[in-house]
């Protein structure tokens, strides 16, 4: 799959000899000057309306969809292959789908926020639907019977009479170069052949057998190795650096150095590790203690200027609160964790800067890397190639620029960049700590009648889009300044995203504290602020429903009015065989928690048993249940298998994460010292019941379960041992000193 | 320049002899299985099997391997002609990213070597030196048990043709 085929969009848009017919039929659709953003299509139609920008078909009847959204292993391109096969009426197997690359497919910006499924495979879907009516049309015309009268059946348009028509034999080249319509014939949920159906991954048989998978595995002819030195923390400058030794180290092609910018390359990957180690004690660094105290991150964040908004305010004066419980709850920095450390490979050829990356987004990086280089973003090229799983914005977009600025200095040649695991811990953006502070009244009848909640957060995105996001271009002798954070807007959010509560109060305030001050380097992380803020509504929930002497999952129930979401957490209710008055045995307990994600995409209830080793402390999530409402289900499995995920990573946040450092440099290096969930931790079951809801728009699973999962298992651990735990994350030691307390 | 035994075949190598065996088999010999997590001995990501046992290939020097056996993912079977281990894995759908499953198959492929019906604890406590961020778990503990009865069947039926 890795080989560098480098295909021209132009050419690939001509096609290999498709047939050029005149018709006047595509009049509806055909617009001839370039489109303009058009508000009114459907998903990612609205910035890129050709229907060619996704759908293409040959002359020979070969079908390609394309989509801008990157795979990072959540399974989408198998999803996106179901959409278009199912629309265009062909067999799963018979098209392929191509993913993200600057030259080839349209502008999504990042793969993130749970959006591909909404924005790319509600495009993908309507591209189809429409090419498959402009197919019909075309047969229509050349038999002059009305199109209505004709059907489709595997690649072939069928008249009344039962002329066969293959769709190779009617597309013309410009017949799909059209600007979509706001409304497609979509065909109907009863009638879905490969859509809703868990086809098998398309990704998975070469993952197994050692095929070429990764950006890892990419080898291109010529090919070299290159390892960065970094500076040992976010403020060091390079005071000096005799590279003469590294120089005459055996396989050693360069040593690169602008600034602190600082690597070696050379002919084989092991010869460039060695070469790295003494490039590395030869390097002399100057460093800045910088760093906040990681064990008082409640008063740092506090104390750091913020820019303070309220984002919702409800109030109802006749309603008054009698019992008023506050509680503060605080997640640390975490860290994205990706097994395998960031990759890039990048070459320099013919006036082209091509870099393989496995980034969220191919555009903004191309941006990125342009302004570093000083040179037009259209003599850069990124093209997506799988990575490890990244989960946010890891070390992806900065080894891209760090590739690129290496092969800048080696014409021709490709040069494959692997960051060390310690560069990966210390050094990619992690999830931003966060605080939030909850205060609310019960009324006299157990429900709640005023709620106030508060959050303090950076913002959740630093991605590139200039230059300044990338290391490499941060550590250059000319180095372009870290941007100015901004907080993302509502109604997504970052920071505030899911804080203003999904249920219903008489009395509601909620304000976003947004810290603009990064100390530690941060960006975006699996489902951004809504982890925390689900966290702390959810766990706050609870503590009312105890205070109200209510049952949780009835106290959830009688404050939620949205349909969907009462219907999500009564499945997980009886999926768990939650009972009111229930109790646990023993040294375990029962805990459940639910959100929409964004108030506004799936939604997902889970119910957890996790059991409490009394001597150590220890908690183990024993099983889970969870219910998800993702819209119109395209691949059950696959939508299985983003919950199961979420649940389990969840756990490991929640349970053991969190970065560390000193004063100066971040010291949770390796796993060892930034430990996450192993074997002897994982559940013995995890349920996952999908409520499909046909025909409705996609919403996406990506990121639904990170806060019911962690909500729910510190629900149930409050459960088990009547103590709460507000700080994350809830490890042994914390839950030990609190029972023991 | 040493041989060196992958996947039943001879090779000869011109490396270091203190290069990780990782470095040889994804760099000399253009395998993609094994992969580079962390160089420490800590994920799993980079197990291959040496003379039946599961190993770090990260942490491995070419120089312990001389006259061993080195069995990588690719040893064990193709797209076209999956081995039972591989098959599993394709049909439980075990992966997100997967960029740690060829390890985690290698170490369980070696577990089934030897105790062909493993318990479910027995698998747990295996697979404990290797992380999934993913959090992919719950399928690739049912794959392994999977594995564990395809290889079964598929000894049971070799038995019968052999008989026959």
């Amino acid at each position: 799959m890795n080989a560098p085929v480098i295909l021209d969009r132009r050419r690939v848009l001509a096609g290999g000899g498709a047939l050029i017919v005149s018709f006047s039929l595509a009049d509806a659709f055909a617009q001839d000057a370039p489109a303009a953003p058009t508000p009114s299509l459907p998903g990612s139609l609205k910035t890129s309306p050709l229907l060619d920008s996704w759908i293409r078909i040959d002359a020979d009847g070969s079908i390609t969809a394309f989509t801008g959204k990157a795979e990072l292993g959540q399974g989408f391109k198998t999803a996106f292959q179901q959409i278009a096969a199912e629309e265009l009426d062909v067999a799963f197997e018979s098209l392929k789908v191509i993913t993200a690359d600057t030259r080839l497919t349209a502008n999504e910006g990042y793969t993130s926020g749970s959006h591909s499924m909404q924005d790319s495979g509600t495009a993908i879907q309507n591209a189809a639907a429409q090419a498959r009516e402009l197919l019909v049309a075309e047969a229509a015309r050349r038999l002059a019977l009305p199109a209505e009268s004709f059907r489709t059946e595997n690649g072939v348009v069928i008249a009344p009479a039962g002329q066969r028509f293959r769709y190779g034999d009617l597309v013309a080249r410009d017949m799909l170069h059209v600007q979509a319509r706001p409304k497609s014939k979509l065909k109907g949920p009863a009638t879905f052949k490969v859509m809703g159906q868990p086809v098998p991954r398309v990704d998975i048989p070469a993952k197994v057998t050692g095929g070429a998978a990764y950006i890892q595995d990419m080898r291109l002819p010529g090919m070299v190795h290159a390892r960065m030195v970094r500076p040992p923390s976010y403020r060091a400058q390079l005071m000096e650096c005799d590279t003469s030794t590294v120089e005459k180290l055996p396989g050693v092609v360069k040593v690169v150095r602008d600034g602190n910018f600082l690597a070696v390359v050379a002919k084989k990957e092991f010869q460039a590790i060695k070469a790295t180690r003494a490039l590395s004690a030869a390097a002399k660094w100057q460093e800045t203690a910088s760093l906040p105290k990681q064990d008082d991150l409640l008063h740092v964040l506090a104390n750091l200027p913020s820019q303070d908004q309220t984002i919702f305010e409800q109030g109802n004066a006749s309603v008054l609160g009698q019992k008023t419980i506050e509680a503060t709850y605080t997640r640390p920095y975490q860290s994205h964790g990706s097994i395998g450390p960031s990759c890039a490979v990048a070459q320099l050829a013919d006036g082209t800067m091509t870099v393989w990356t496995h980034t969220q987004g191919v555009y903004p990086d191309r941006q990125g890397i342009a302004e570093m280089l000083r040179v037009p973003p259209a003599s850069v090229r990124c093209i997506h190639v799988e990575g490890s799983g990244c989960y946010g914005h890891n070390g992806a977009d900065d080894a891209a620029a760090d590739a690129a600025l290496i092969a800048r200095a080696l014409p021709g040649t490709p040069v494959r960049v692997q960051w060390m695991r310690e560069q990966e811990h210390a050094w990619e953006p992690f999830g931003p700590a966060m605080v939030t502070k909850l205060k609310a009244s019960l009324d006299d009848n157990g429900a709640i009648a005023d709620w106030n909640f508060e959050v303090w957060s950076n913002t959740h995105s630093m991605r590139p889009g200039g230059a300044g996001s990338m290391l490499a271009a941060q550590h250059m002798a000319q180095p372009f300044a870290v941007p100015a954070a901004k907080p993302i807007p509502l109604p997504e959010g970052g920071g505030d995203r899911n804080a203003i509560p999904i249920y219903k109060f008489p009395n509601a305030h909620v304000v976003y504290h947004f810290i603009p001050d990064m100390p530690v380097r941060i960006s975006a992380m699996r489902s951004l602020g809504a982890y925390h803020n689900v966290f702390s509504i959810e766990s706050f929930m609870d503590e009312l429903a105890d205070a109200a002497g209510a049952d949780p999952v009835a106290f959830r129930l009688k404050h939620l009015e949205d349909p969907r979401g009462r219907d999500v957490i009564e499945r997980a209710a009886q999926g768990f065989g939650w009972q009111k008055g229930q109790m646990a045995p023993r040294d375990r307990g029962y805990g459940f928690a639910f959100a929409r994600y964004k108030n506004l995409a799936a939604y997902c209830a889970i119910a957890s048993e996790v059991e409490v080793e009394r001597e150590t402390g220890r908690p183990r999530l024993v099983r889970a249940v969870a219910a998800v409402d993702s819209g119109q289900v395209v691949n059950p499995d696959g939508l299985i298998n983003q919950i199961e995920g979420a649940i389990v990573q969840s756990m490991s946040w929640t349970l053991y994460e969190s970065v560390t450092f000193d004063d100066t440099r971040i010291t949770s290096i390796d796993w060892q010292t930034y430990p996450i969930l192993r074997f002897n931790s994982v559940p013995d079951s995890i349920e996952v019941h999908i409520i499909n809801r046909p025909g409705q728009p996609f919403l996406g699973s990506g990121e639904t379960g990170q806060g019911p999962a962690a909500a729910s298992i510190a629900n149930a651990i409050a459960n088990a041992t009547g103590k709460r735990l507000r700080d994350l994350p809830l490890t042994r030691k914390k839950i030990k000193d609190a029972i023991g307390a | 320049m040493m041989t060196l035994k992958v996947n039943g075949r001879d090779h000869q190598i011109d490396a270091d002899p203190d290069t990780p065996l990782l470095y040889v088999l994804r760099d000399d010999l253009k395998l993609n299985a094994a992969k580079f997590g962390c160089g420490l001995g800590q994920c799993g990501a980079c197990t291959v099997i040496v003379d039946g046992k599961a190993v770090f290939s990260c942490v491995t020097p070419l120089l312990l391997l001389e006259g061993k056996q080195v069995t990588t993912l690719e040893g064990l079977g193709s797209i076209e002609a999956p081995a039972s281990i591989q098959r599993a894995f394709m049909e439980e759908q075990a992966a997100q990213c997967g960029y740690c499953i060829a390890g985690m198959m290698m170490r369980a492929q070696a577990l089934l070597q030897k105790n062909a019906k493993p318990t479910d604890d027995e698998i747990r406590s295996e697979l404990e030196p290797h992380l999934c961020r993913c959090g992919t778990h719950m399928r690739i503990l049912r794959a392994v048990h999977r594995a564990a009865h395809l290889m079964q069947t598929a000894d049971a039926s070799s038995v019968q043709r052999s008989a026959q």
